[in-house]
């Protein structure tokens, strides 16, 4: 049965990525078809595979816009900004809304659409980017397409799809290569993408109340190194928690990590002049810091130039006052962001 | 500011809409409501007009209503509450209408199409999903929103459709009354304008919201805009617009504006707010009359009867009322 639906929540967006061929309608359709109780209304690319049952199916241009405010990697999705305004005159037909993309979509502009227009912002949230990859073909599609890159830098979730089709050696390096990009993503290993649906809905990925911790997804506590220096030496395979550890020539995360407060007068300035100068390069970044005086974590995430962040819960008793600061994207200056945040320091 | 002493809510008749209120109109005389349920409420009665379906649209062309749903059809309401189908884009959303004299135009993403008064229905593509329309006063001509600017198309015409390029992306579309002006609301919390005569730009900006509701006096002197916490209002007698003068400003709130409609005879504008407050007011002097108090919802449409005796408003919670003006 489907549960009630508080009339003053937003609208969940899911968006579902993956480069062709990789699984996003069976994954579409195995949402739709599991017996949750949900309506979804459904937002696929015109020119996408057919076949998708289910009654509130809509088609987009992918209509990629760039905003007028002089900032180049402004991108939204004019489409789905028309879509959202449309869907939300049928509210309460439906209880969340599935983006798919097309297998060459850049996420950004869908994530900049829910940061930048008002509207949208008002009626609905972006829950999470899903990317389905095909575990016999992304380390090919990594070499030789920049979209596939992209939709795995910007994933919360990523599963794996078609591992009956792969060894358990070919497994692991897939798994490494997308570690070696994003390894804060939900990892997922399917056949069919046979994954639970609670794995892939309802997220809050893009919730900075939800944003708890910013520990890679594949970490334990005991053992892991916290800057998560990357090993630079190529053609050098050393063993990370039982996988190969890669690193990609353009496509990297950067962590940081300080015991202590930051001086907010330092850090802002920092993080705000770093998106705007390196933005077009960012693809994600997140952040969960300790400033100077306020008894509360600050939190923050980011997409290329847009950044989101408020004050979150208060510190707790005994809690070791932190800041984490994540970014992923292409060429980032590592040892830049590394000084750059230690020098905000109280 | 202080509220309004003057009130004209007793003359208010509530009506029962049941659901959002996507646009109003008087449809010959009875007041009539487009709800999200695919329903027009025409005086008493309940028209099916989008069964199964969302209005996503409407304009009022003379004695007749045309509604556009997410079920691709464009249906055409008569006064007498009889609903004709006008065309049906299979599987696509109606996202704009225009009508004059008969002709009506309606777009479903880049497909525009125009029907004459006779029923003849002419195409075209545009560059990108066109998502305001207006037909210009004289002439059969139209003009569709899109990104990057406005096309002027001559259905009739095999030329290919002047284009008047501004960067961006723009949404609604109204032409004055007298043709010279023609003015878009854009994503970017801004309206554009152009002269029709040269293509000169005019830029309005300092909103904090989207303008979605444009509304142009009866003399077309003046362009009443939603998308602030007061009545914008742009004058455009002289020949250059608004350019370089200060527009007007007319019932301020606390409150976003949501819908704004010219009363057709008098320089007086109704108001209508996020926090479902209603005013008129009167732009010589700003003298302000509530007609309806806050709450159950933003107001969504407002609209005039042909005389200015009575005016429309619903509410996207669906709320509705009918202000009879005293005689």
């Amino acid at each position: 049965m489907s549960e009630p639906v508080a009339v003053t929540d937003k609208t969940p967006v899911t968006v579902l990525t993956g480069y062709l061929g990789a699984g996003k309608t069976t994954l579409l359709n195995r949402i739709l078809s599991e017996p949750h109780g949900k309506r979804y209304a459904v937002i696929v690319n015109e020119f996408g595979e057919i076949g998708i049952d289910n009654e509130l199916v809509v088609g987009a241009d992918e209509e990629v816009f760039e905003m007028n405010n002089g900032c180049i990697c402004c991108t939204v999705r004019g489409d789905l900004i028309r879509i959202i305004e449309g869907l939300m005159k049928r509210k309460g037909k439906f209880d969340a809304i599935i983006v798919e993309t097309t297998g060459l979509a850049d996420p950004a502009p869908v994530a900049q659409t829910f940061f930048v227009d008002e509207d949208v912002r008002a009626k609905s949230r972006l829950d999470a980017v899903v990317t389905v990859a095909d575990a016999k073909w992304l380390a090919s599609r990594l070499r030789d397409a920049p979209e596939a890159k992209n939709q795995i830098a910007f994933a919360d979730v990523i599963i794996i799809n078609k591992v009956d089709l792969v060894t358990p050696a070919e497994l692991d390096e897939v798994e490494a290569r997308i570690r070696a990009i994003n390894p804060y993503a939900r990892l997922l290993k399917a056949t069919k993408c046979d994954v639970e649906i609670d794995e892939v809905l309802e997220r809050r990925a893009f919730d900075l109340e939800r944003i708890l911790d910013i520990e890679p997804d594949f970490l334990n506590a005991e053992d892991h190194d916290h800057d998560h220096h990357h090993d630079h030496e190529h053609g050098h395979d050393h063993h990370h928690h039982g996988l190969k550890h890669f690193h990609d020539e353009d496509m990297q995360s950067v962590s940081a990590r300080l015991d202590g407060d930051l001086d907010p007068n330092k850090f802002m300035p920092w993080i705000n002049n770093l998106t705007q100068t390196e933005g077009p390069k960012i693809l994600r970044c997140k952040g969960i810091v300790a400033l100077k005086g306020d008894p509360k974590r600050f939190v923050f995430q980011g997409v290329h130039m847009m950044l989101d962040g408020e004050p979150q819960r208060d510190w707790k008793p005994g809690e070791k006052r932190e800041s984490k600061v994540v970014f992923i994207g292409r060429d980032l200056d590592e040892e830049a962001i590394r000084k750059g945040f230690a020098a905000c320091a109280a | 500011m202080t509220e309004p002493s003057n009130s004209l809510t007793q003359h208010v008749s509530p009506l029962e809409a049941g659901e959002p209120v996507l646009a109003a109109a008087f449809v010959g005389d009875a007041p009539a409501l487009a709800l999200a349920n695919g329903v027009v409420k025409l005086g008493g009665r309940d028209v099916a007009a989008h069964p199964d379906g969302a209005i996503l649209c409407a304009a009022l062309d003379g004695a007749r209503w045309l509604t556009g749903g997410d079920d691709g059809r464009v249906v055409a309401i008569s006064a007498e509450g009889a609903a004709e189908t006008l065309a049906d884009e299979k599987g696509k959303w109606i996202d704009a209408l225009a009508a004059r004299e008969g002709a009506v135009a309606w777009s479903a993403g880049k497909t525009v199409r125009a029907r004459d008064a006779k029923g003849a229905v002419k195409s075209w593509t545009a560059p990108t999903t066109a998502r305001g329309l207006a037909f210009l006063p004289k002439g059969y001509r139209l003009a569709a929103a899109h990104y990057n600017g406005v096309s002027l198309w001559f259905p009739n015409a095999d030329a290919a459709p002047q284009l008047l390029e501004w960067k961006g992306s723009h949404l609604d579309a109204t032409v004055s009354p007298d043709g010279r002006f023609l003015v878009t609301s854009m994503q970017e919390n801004a309206l554009h304008g152009w002269r029709l005569s040269d293509g000169r730009n005019m830029r309005m900006t300092g909103y904090p919201g989207k303008s979605r509701s444009l509304s142009w006096s009866h003399d077309g002197h003046w362009l009443a805009t939603s998308g602030a916490e007061a009545c914008v209002v742009w004058p455009f007698k002289e020949k250059d617009g608004p350019m370089g003068k200060p527009p007007r400003e007319c019932g301020v709130r606390p409150h976003r504006i949501t819908e704004v409609a010219f009363h057709p005879r008098a320089l007086v504008v109704a108001i209508g707010y996020a926090d479902g407050l209603v005013l008129l007011c009167r732009l010589g002097d700003a003298a302000e009359i509530l007609v309806r108090p806050p709450g159950a919802g933003a107001i969504s449409a407002l609209a005039w009867d042909k005389i200015g005796a009575r005016l429309l408003f619903g509410t996207d919670a669906g709320a509705a009322g009918l202000l009879t003006l005293p005689a």
